[in-house]
C-alpha cells in the first residue's frame, strides 16, 4: 500500500525590510542584499493577493518597472523570465540580477519614480499547518482538491517547489510515488505562473480525473 | 455582535476553519492589548470588533486602556502631528510629562499577558516594564499612523522604545523605518457584519438623509472623518465649490471626534464658517454611536471623498469602497494599497485634481459604478476582519519562532 497524500496549508506574515529603490540602479542593488525569501515573495505575491484576476501581473519588480517607471521594455524582460524553470530563489536572483546589469551597463540616463512610489522591499514568513485531509487515491483526491482552499493549492504547487527546494511539486511527486508516472508528466509540464489558481484548480481536477479509476 | 462563524457567509468556510487551525496554536497564551482610547477612532473601532472574535477563536485576549488628562493628550496629539511631518514644538518638559502619564500607567496596568501588544506612540513607554519581574513576556508594538516622513527628533525619541519591543507592526510599505528589530506588515481592516457596513434598508437610509436634511434625488457628495487639518476638510470644500459651477451637488462632511483629540471642535468652527451657510453643504458632528448614520450617508452617496493629507491607513476609504462605492482619494498613506488608480478608484495629489475627477465620476455614472464594483472585492480578498485576525494570529506565532518557515504541526 503505497503512502496516502497529506493535504497542508500554508499562511504568510509580511515582513518590511526598510530597503527601498528609486530607480532600476538602486532596485539592483536592493537585488543583491535582500533575504532570498524576498525575492520569493516580490515573485509570488501576486499569485495569491490578485487570485480573482487574470494571471498577470507576475512580479512586483516587473510591475514597478513598467507601471511607474514606465521602463516598458526593461519591465518586459523582467515579466518574462521563466520562473517555473529555476531550481531555486538563489538562481532566479541571479537572472534579474543579469538583466538589470544589462540594463544599467548600456549607460542610459537614470529614471527615478515620483516621490512616494519607491519600491520597498518584503519578505515573508510561512507558516505551514496540516488539513484534516487525507487522500488514499486518485478518486479521493479530486474530492478533497475540490473543496479545500486556494492557499492549500498554492502550497503544494509553488511553496513546496520553490521555497522549499523539493525537485518537483507535491502533488508530481505523489503521483510517481503511486505508479501515476503519465499523470505525473503530464501535471509537471503545466506551467502554473501563467493562469489564476481557480484555473489551475479546475485543471488539475480535469487532468487527474482522467486518471481516477473507481 | 457577529460570531466568528457568521463571516462564512462573506469569506467562506475554509477561511474561517483556517483561523480556528491557527488559534489552536495559541492555547495557553495570554494576548493583553494596550492603546489609549476606549472609543472615537480607528483604533478602539477595531480593537471592539477584533477582541471578541478572537476570544471566540480560544485565544485568551484581554484590552486594557491608559489613563490620561487633557495635558497629556494634546501632548500626543502634538507627537501624532510631528510624526505626520507636521512643524509643530514638543519642549523637554513635554517629553517628560509624556513618560511620567506612561510611568503612572505602567505601575497602575496588571500585566498579565504572555503577549503584550501595546497601540499607537500614546502608551509605547510602557516597553520600560518588559524588564522587570524577570522579563520572559513577548512585546509588539503596533503603529497605526503614517510614518513616511516623522519629525526626526520625535522619531529618535520614540526610537529608543520601539526598538525594546520584539518587533514593530506597520500598515503600509512606505512607513517601514531603520529599525534593529523585526518589523512586519499588516493593513488593518474592516468588519462587514458591524453596523457601519452591514446592509441597511432603503427606509433606513432614507430616514437618515431626511433626519439631516439631505436630498436623496440630487447628487451626494460625502467625505466622512474626524474633524481633523490633516484629513483637509477646508481643501473639500474647495473642491465641491470648484465642482457646484459646473454640477448641482450637496456636500456631507460628516464626522465624530475622538477622546484623546482636543482639536476637532477648533477645526469644526474652522470648517462651518468656510461653509458659509451655503445651504447645500451638511457639516455633521456626529456622536461617537453613529455607525448606522455613517453607513447610511455612505451608502446614499454618489461620490464619496477621502482628501486626507497624510493617512495611517483610511479605515473610510475600505469601508466605501466595500459599499460598492466610486472613490476619489488621496494617494497618501494605506490609501494607494485599496485603490489602484483608474481600476478600483481615483487617486489624485490635489485639489484641482480632485475637482476634475469629481465632475467625471458625476457626469459618468457607469464608469463611476465599474470603479466602485471593483473595489468591493478588492476590499472582500485583502481588506476584512478575517484577513486582519488571520495577520495576528501569525503574528503572535511568530514571536515564539525564528526563521521564514514554520510548521505548525
Amino acid at each position: 500500500m503505497s503512502e496516502p497524500f497529506y493535504f497542508y496549508t500554508q499562511s504568510r506574515l509580511v515582513k518590511l525590510l526598510g530597503i527601498k529603490a528609486r530607480n532600476p540602479l538602486e532596485l539592483l542593488e536592493g537585488l543583491k542584499k535582500v533575504p532570498l525569501s524576498s525575492i520569493y515573495y516580490h515573485t509570488h505575491r501576486f499569485l495569491q493577493q490578485h487570485h480573482y484576476l487574470s494571471p498577470e501581473p507576475p512580479n512586483d519588480f516587473a510591475y514597478w518597472l513598467r507601471n511607474i517607471l514606465n521602463l516598458d521594455e526593461l519591465g518586459e524582460a523582467i515579466a518574462s523570465v521563466n520562473i517555473i524553470s529555476f531550481r531555486n530563489m538563489e538562481e532566479l536572483r541571479k537572472e534579474f540580477i543579469k538583466i538589470l546589469d544589462g540594463y544599467i551597463s548600456k549607460g542610459k540616463p537614470a529614471v527615478y519614480c515620483p516621490e512616494g512610489q519607491e519600491f520597498h522591499f518584503m519578505s515573508c514568513a510561512t507558516f505551514v499547518l496540516p488539513k484534516n485531509y487525507i487522500a488514499h487515491n486518485l478518486k479521493e483526491f479530486v474530492e478533497i482538491l475540490n473543496k479545500v482552499s486556494i492557499n492549500s493549492l498554492y502550497f503544494h504547487i509553488f511553496e513546496a517547489k520553490m521555497r522549499l527546494e523539493k525537485e518537483e511539486n507535491d502533488f508530481t511527486a505523489w503521483f510517481k510515488g503511486i505508479g501515476e508516472e503519465k499523470l505525473a508528466e503530464e501535471l509537471s509540464r503545466l506551467d502554473p505562473y501563467t493562469i489564476t489558481l481557480e484555473g489551475l484548480r479546475q485543471r488539475i481536477i480535469r487532468t487527474v480525473r482522467k486518471y481516477a479509476r473507481d | 455582535m457577529p460570531e466568528i462563524r457568521d463571516y462564512t457567509s462573506v469569506v467562506g468556510q475554509g477561511v474561517v476553519d483556517e483561523l480556528y487551525l491557527l488559534a489552536e496554536r495559541l492555547k495557553g497564551k495570554v494576548v493583553q492589548n494596550i492603546n489609549s482610547t476606549p472609543v472615537g477612532g480607528g483604533v478602539a473601532e477595531i480593537l471592539t470588533r477584533m477582541v471578541p472574535l478572537l476570544r471566540q477563536l480560544g485565544v485568551d485576549t484581554r484590552w486594557d486602556v491608559i489613563k490620561g488628562d487633557e495635558k497629556f493628550f494634546s501632548i500626543t496629539k502634538k507627537m501624532h502631528n510631528a510624526l505626520h511631518g507636521v512643524n509643530v514644538e514638543i519642549t523637554p518638559q513635554d517629553l517628560e510629562y509624556f513618560l511620567r502619564i506612561n510611568q503612572e500607567n505602567a505601575e497602575e496596568i496588571n500585566f498579565a499577558g504572555d503577549i503584550i501588544f501595546v497601540h499607537d506612540p500614546q502608551p509605547v513607554a510602557l516597553i520600560e516594564k518588559k524588564f522587570t519581574n524577570g522579563g520572559g513576556k513577548k512585546w509588539a508594538w503596533r503603529c497605526h499612523i503614517d510614518f513616511t516622513e516623522p519629525n526626526p527628533e520625535i522619531m529618535n525619541f520614540l526610537k529608543s522604545y520601539i526598538e525594546k519591543y520584539d518587533c514593530a507592526v506597520f500598515s503600509a510599505p512606505a512607513f517601514a523605518r531603520d529599525l534593529s528589530i523585526s518589523q512586519m506588515l499588516i493593513s488593518p481592516s474592516i468588519d462587514p457584519l458591524s453596523d457601519k457596513n452591514k446592509e441597511l434598508p432603503e427606509e433606513t437610509v432614507n430616514s437618515v438623509l431626511e433626519q439631516f436634511g439631505i436630498e436623496k434625488e440630487r447628487l451626494i457628495v460625502t467625505q466622512i472623518s474626524r474633524f481633523d487639518y490633516l484629513k483637509d476638510p477646508l481643501g473639500v470644500i474647495e473642491v465641491y465649490k470648484k465642482v457646484k459651477e459646473y454640477t448641482d451637488c450637496q456636500l456631507v462632511l460628516a464626522g465624530g471626534g475622538a477622546t484623546d483629540d482636543p482639536e476637532g471642535i477648533k477645526v469644526l468652527e474652522e470648517v462651518k464658517s468656510a461653509a458659509a451657510n451655503d445651504p447645500d453643504i451638511h457639516i455633521l458632528f456626529l456622536p461617537p454611536a453613529s455607525d448606522i448614520e455613517i453607513n447610511a450617508l455612505q451608502r446614499a452617496s454618489t461620490v464619496v471623498l477621502q482628501k486626507s493629507l497624510k493617512e495611517g491607513f483610511g479605515l473610510t476609504v475600505a469601508e466605501a469602497l466595500w459599499k460598492g462605492k466610486p472613490v476619489i482619494a488621496s494617494s497618501v498613506g494605506g490609501i494607494p494599497l485599496q485603490i489602484t488608480h483608474k481600476y478600483s478608484g481615483i487617486l489624485t495629489y490635489t485639489i484641482d485634481g480632485t475637482a476634475h475627477y469629481l465632475k467625471q465620476l458625476l457626469n459618468e455614472p457607469d464608469y463611476a459604478k465599474k470603479l466602485g464594483e471593483n473595489g468591493r472585492e478588492h476590499i472582500r480578498n485583502n481588506f476584512l476582519i478575517t484577513r486582519h485576525i488571520r495577520d495576528y494570529l501569525l503574528l503572535f506565532l511568530s514571536l515564539y519562532s525564528e526563521g521564514d518557515v514554520f510548521y505548525l504541526g
